[in-house]
């Protein structure tokens, strides 16, 4: 178990660093998100003066949470790319090699990304703290937001490490990242549900994302959390109880065939 | 070198591009489908804008869609610069730099290959949005739209083949996709620009692209007009100019290193 935990320590740094050295994964995390938000924020806020636009203190306030939830999907895929990179060069299999539990690996790459929404949920706290859009429920709220946005990121990263241990390539991880933003829009995490056009609105009120989105919102724009704090933590549940199936069996296959 | 043998060396270089977008058809299918996912996602998120005061339409999806067509035109750009790096990271660039052509002739290839490129995801953003409804613009409007959008790519390609002669690196493609996308979206892309707030409004109102988004736009809302076109083509012209000289300058100075 300690030498589980050393393990999943060591390729979590690991995750980090790489992620930290290579700039293309690391602008999709902070870059994308942060030029989404500044973008969206001016040219849509005129929205604040529709009929039934949810009571917040700026545009800005309201799509905080959006530009989270895009940056953890990012940092899924991103995850999901370097494992398959990973896998790519054979460094996988050197660790699948060493007297080490499988699940440690994986749970590594997932502690790295874990790092990595915790960073984008930081930076874009503050964005909002310099920008006039602070956590009305303070800092309680914002910690309750951040750990849903850590937990959101791990599930993302396991929905992504599974594909790349499914396939081993990086292209076909790669190739998954216009859907990130399909998931994306199709969800609450931009705009209220109840505003949005059909049929983006009817799946939006099935997407898991848009119950994490609304969760992590709460806090940010002020109001009675349990209920949407309770329905994200088990949307987050779900996906990861998907996601761990789908690396478990990805695993095994890989570990059957050897590809 | 005469003008029949650099009007040989861009069609080669043309018909390179056309050919690993035939061969490897999978690289390019992100490109090609993210203005239509961005499109279609935007509509569904922000349709009801429509309803806002200000509003020359009562349908975003025709609203949005001129700008679709240039986030197609900018991604494919910016894709030709992250083809020229893996280019140059590969050895291949510097056989090109070997030849006796010269340089603008070079530039020019890879720039006119991103326009005739940018016209796929265009049309496959503009089929799906008529077939979901959109206004159909009329064939002079769509004429001038495919115009711009061809110009569009040239600038962002310029822009693109700047920096990966500049980086010499594919790790630079965040910056060049990230280049176009402000470009792009820093204009009255989401809501005409009386409803733009703050400074995003001063922005746009200073960003030469917003006048190619207002040409864009003729035919989809309102009439076509003169006094709407030129003002885009002389905004491309001085992008592709500036950006030009800004790639062509690079490589002079990639063979002065080299």
């Amino acid at each position: 178990m300690r030498n589980d935990l050393r393990v999943v320590r060591a390729l979590g740094v690991r995750s980090v660093k790489q992620t930290f050295r290579r700039p293309q994964l690391m602008a999709p995390i902070i870059m994308f998100p942060t030029l989404l938000l500044a973008v969206q924020t001016g040219g849509a806020a005129a929205a604040l003066n529709l009929p039934g636009f949810p009571p917040v203190d700026s545009f800005l306030q309201f799509m905080l949470a959006g530009a989270m939830m895009q940056a953890v999907l990012l940092a899924g895929n991103s995850g999901g790319i370097a494992l398959a990179v990973d896998i790519e060069m054979g460094f996988t299999d050197r660790l699948f090699a060493a007297p080490i539990s499988r699940y440690a690996i994986v749970l590594g790459r997932l502690m790295g990304t874990a790092v990595l929404g915790a960073v984008a949920g930081l930076w874009f706290f503050l964005i909002g703290l310099v920008f006039g859009a602070p956590v009305a429920d303070g800092l309680p709220g914002a910690l309750l937001s951040l750990f849903l946005v850590v937990l959101t990121s791990m599930v993302m990263g396991g929905i992504g490490a599974s594909i790349a241990l499914r396939t081993g390539k990086a292209s076909i991880v790669q190739g998954l990242f216009p859907f990130v933003f399909v998931i994306l829009f199709l969800s609450s995490a931009f705009f209220p549900q109840e505003l949005m056009v059909e049929p983006a609105k009817t799946i939006a009120q099935v997407n898991p994302l848009s119950f994490i989105a609304e969760g992590v919102r709460r806090p940010i724009i002020g109001g009675e959390s349990a209920g949407d704090v309770a329905a994200a933590l088990a949307a987050i549940g779900g996906i990861g109880l998907v996601a761990f199936w789908l690396s478990r069996s990805a695993l095994r296959h890989r570990l059957r065939t050897g590809g | 070198m005469s003008r029949a043998s650099n009007r040989a060396t861009i069609a080669a270089l043309m018909a390179r591009a056309r050919n690993e977008l035939l061969r490897v058809p999978g690289a390019a299918i992100p490109g090609v489908l993210a203005p239509t996912i961005f499109f279609l996602g935007l509509n569904g998120v922000f349709g009801s804008l429509v309803q806002l005061r200000g509003f020359n339409t009562d349908s975003y999806l025709t609203f949005l869609l001129p700008v679709s067509m240039l986030q197609g035109a900018g991604f494919t750009g910016a894709a030709t610069g992250v083809n020229l790096a893996r280019d140059i990271e590969q050895g291949w660039f510097d056989r090109l730099m070997a030849s006796p052509a010269p340089r603008w002739v070079l530039l020019a290839g890879m720039a006119f290959s991103a326009s005739a490129r940018a016209l796929i995801p265009a049309a496959l953003v503009l089929i799906v949005a008529l077939a979901l409804g959109a206004s159909f613009p009329g064939v002079l409007a769509l004429l001038i739209a495919a115009v711009l959008v061809m110009g569009m790519a040239g600038v962002a390609a310029f822009w693109g083949m700047t920096l990966a002669l500049r980086y010499r690196s594919q790790s630079a493609a965040p910056l060049m996709q990230a280049g176009m996308f402000l470009l792009v979206l820093l204009t009255p892309a989401y809501a005409p620009l009386a409803l733009l707030q703050g400074w995003l409004h001063d922005v746009a109102s200073l960003n030469p692209v917003t006048k190619v988004i207002d040409a864009m736009r003729q035919g989809f809302v309102g009439d076509v007009s003169w006094s709407d076109t030129w003002p885009a083509l002389l905004a491309i012209a001085a992008l592709l100019a500036v950006l030009g000289a800004a790639a062509l300058r690079g490589m002079n100075r990639f063979n002065a290193r080299a």
